[in-house]
């Protein structure tokens, strides 16, 4: 008796150091991860690299910001009214369920698949070259479920005493969704809005046959109908995740190594921006439209 | 002003329904897209499934027909990667989960959950590229290859990155273990692993396994990180530390050099349904356990 107790005392202990060990190398690890990109991208790092031209990743940047910037003023309002569509609308029947499962099954989808129906459609369907416009359509496919569960969830997060107060005030449903139910839902849709961006800018498996590998701009041309203006949507756009693959598994630029350790490090960097940032607003919203005493209820 | 009300009410519910009704399009369109394209093979360019998915034989016509459209060698690949992916990454990540929930919540809170939403945003050439620029040479000094680029560094890349999806929802999941199970398992004396081990694990296994399919699924489908690290060789692997080439790798590595209508061209898009059709399966066994953990309550 006293034998099992202690062998069990010790399995606990043991367990327990376990846990505690695995943690901490998840850490580690992501502290090594991040010092080391970092460091190879400091080390790499030389000021005509940010240039816009062939040798740099500045147009490169550029086609990031702009391409994440069109998707999401596709997905923001598919997505939010979808999820206001769930939240408030749909019943209990068959084509609520179906359409649960198209959203999951969405969600779930390989973004190379996604890539290829963009390639499909956008461009061989279309007859259309390599173009901003197709990558941003596919990359906003990708958005989409996640921006409708977003806003599903934090409608749904709302208390019931919102709605029945604003019901009972006389507003119509519509009137309480948008008057009422929307702002209080504003800064968790917010921080759904910041993380999918953050997510877009890493995307380049659904791009590479969409937005295509290279990009022809001319920074004095702003003309967006011109062929080589930057804020031409119909041009071919390199983003900074494509080019790290191009640079990687092609390399045929003489400064390969430098340019995809550089623009590694700038990735990470919006990534974490985005992923903070994201936590900072939405807390701080959270607090102005709540007056900063909501913590404890639900 | 009443009738704009009203008006208004319409209107909103109208548009917020197309939306939607939108994404419902959007998978049939999706999905019909795919099925057209990828069934080619079967029914215009006369091959069998079977051959498809059990024949080893990979040599497609670059244009018209007659070649060999086996795919086994990349269905085997990408099978075998992201199995031993989960391998790695699911005891790991249920320590973490544990570690979260268990242990230490606040510790949890404060440090792991930021760690593990970073760790999910890290885009995937970015882990390709840690492959690339570590993981590939460790490997190749460690044991003595010519190259690093193996089914091990595939397996290695993308175990990291399902990490992050298996921990979060499988903390979920151990969070939602109703409280009164740890008092009535401390109540009768058992240590807080006997808890663990006894009580918890077992009523968050539902949850727990919703979270391992959700990160095979993801594996299954990732493309470019594993298509850096997995060496692109069309042959079935050795041994972990050989190279091989997986149904993402050469979907991106071969989709753009071949002519719409080919057969090579057909045999890609089939390999794409395939992929779709098994993000499809997941979710199914995502329901399916889902309705045996809400039975068993």
């Amino acid at each position: 008796m006293k034998q099992t107790h202690k062998r069990v005392k010790i399995a606990d202990r043991a367990a327990t150091a376990v846990l505690y060990a695995v943690a901490g190398f998840f850490l580690l690890l992501l502290a090594v991860f991040t010092i080391y990109i970092f460091y190879r991208g400091a080390v790499s790092f030389k000021p005509e690299y940010l240039g816009f031209t062939r040798g740099g990743i500045g147009v490169q940047f550029f086609n990031t910001i702009y391409l994440v910037f069109l998707s999401l003023l596709i997905s923001v309002p598919v997505g939010v009214a979808a999820g206001i569509y769930m939240a408030e609308y749909a019943g209990s029947g068959k084509l609520t369920h179906f359409l649960r499962t198209c959203i999951e099954t969405l969600a779930s989808l390989p973004s190379i698949v996604v890539g290829l129906f963009g390639y499909l459609v956008f461009l061989q369907m279309t007859g259309q070259h390599w173009n901003l416009l197709a990558g941003a359509l596919a990359v906003s496919i990708l958005n989409i479920p996640q921006l409708t569960t977003v806003t599903e969830d934090a409608l749904q997060g709302i208390p019931e005493l919102y709605r029945e107060g604003s019901l009972g005030l006389g507003a119509t449903h519509w009137q309480t969704i948008t008057g009422v139910l929307l702002p209080a839902a504003l800064p968790r849709i917010i921080t759904g809005i910041i993380m999918a961006a953050g997510r877009s800018f890493g995307e380049a498996a659904a791009l590479l046959f969409t937005s295509g590998m290279s990009s022809d701009v001319n920074f004095s041309n702003w003309n967006p109908f011109s062929p080589n203006s930057p804020l031409n949507v119909m041009r071919p756009a390199d983003t900074l995740a494509v080019r790290i693959w191009a640079l990687k598994t092609e390399g045929v630029d003489p400064n390969a190594e430098q340019l995809s350790d550089l623009a590694a490090a700038v990735l990470m960097l919006m990534v974490f921006a985005f992923s903070l940032g994201s936590r900072r607003i939405g807390a701080k919203l959270e607090a102005k439209m709540t007056g900063g005493s909501h913590k404890g209820d639900k | 002003m009443r009738n704009s009300k009203f008006k208004k009410e319409y209107l909103g519910r109208t548009i917020v329904t197309i939306a939607g009704l939108f994404i419902i399009l959007l998978t049939l369109a999706i999905g019909a897209f795919l099925f057209y394209r990828g069934s080619a093979t079967f029914t215009a360019d006369h091959h069998s499934i079977a051959e498809f998915l059990f024949s080893a034989d990979w040599n497609p016509a670059e244009q018209g027909r007659g070649g060999k459209v086996g795919a086994a060698i990349f269905f085997f690949g990408s099978v075998l990667i992201s199995v031993l992916a989960l391998l790695i990454a699911t005891p790991f990540s249920l320590a973490a989960a544990l570690f979260m929930t268990e242990i230490s919540p606040k510790l949890g809170r404060k440090f792991l959950q930021p760690a593990v939403e970073i760790f999910v945003g890290i885009p995937s050439v970015v882990y390709g590229w840690v492959g690339l620029t570590i993981l590939v040479p460790f490997l190749a000094k460690t044991f003595h290859l010519p190259y690093g680029y193996s089914v091990l560094a595939g397996a290695i890349v993308l175990a990291v990155m399902i990490f992050p999806t298996i921990t979060s929802v499988a903390a979920d999941a151990v969070r939602s273990v109703p409280q009164e199970y740890r008092e009535a398992s401390y109540g009768l004396g058992s240590t807080r692993w006997q808890l663990i081990r006894k009580a918890v694990l077992p009523a968050a296994m539902p949850g727990i396994l919703t979270g391992v399919v959700l990160g095979l699924a993801r594996a299954f489908g990732e493309a470019l990180a594993v298509a850096m690290v997995i060496g692109k060789m069309q042959a079935f692997p050795k041994n972990l530390l050989s190279p091989t080439m997986n149904l993402t790798a050469e979907l991106t590595a071969d989709m753009g050099n071949t002519t719409a209508g080919s057969e090579w061209n057909n045999a890609l898009w089939s390999m794409a349904l395939l992929l779709l059709l098994i993000s499809f399966l997941f979710i199914l066994l995502i329901r399916l356990i889902g309705k045996m953990g809400a039975e068993k309550k």
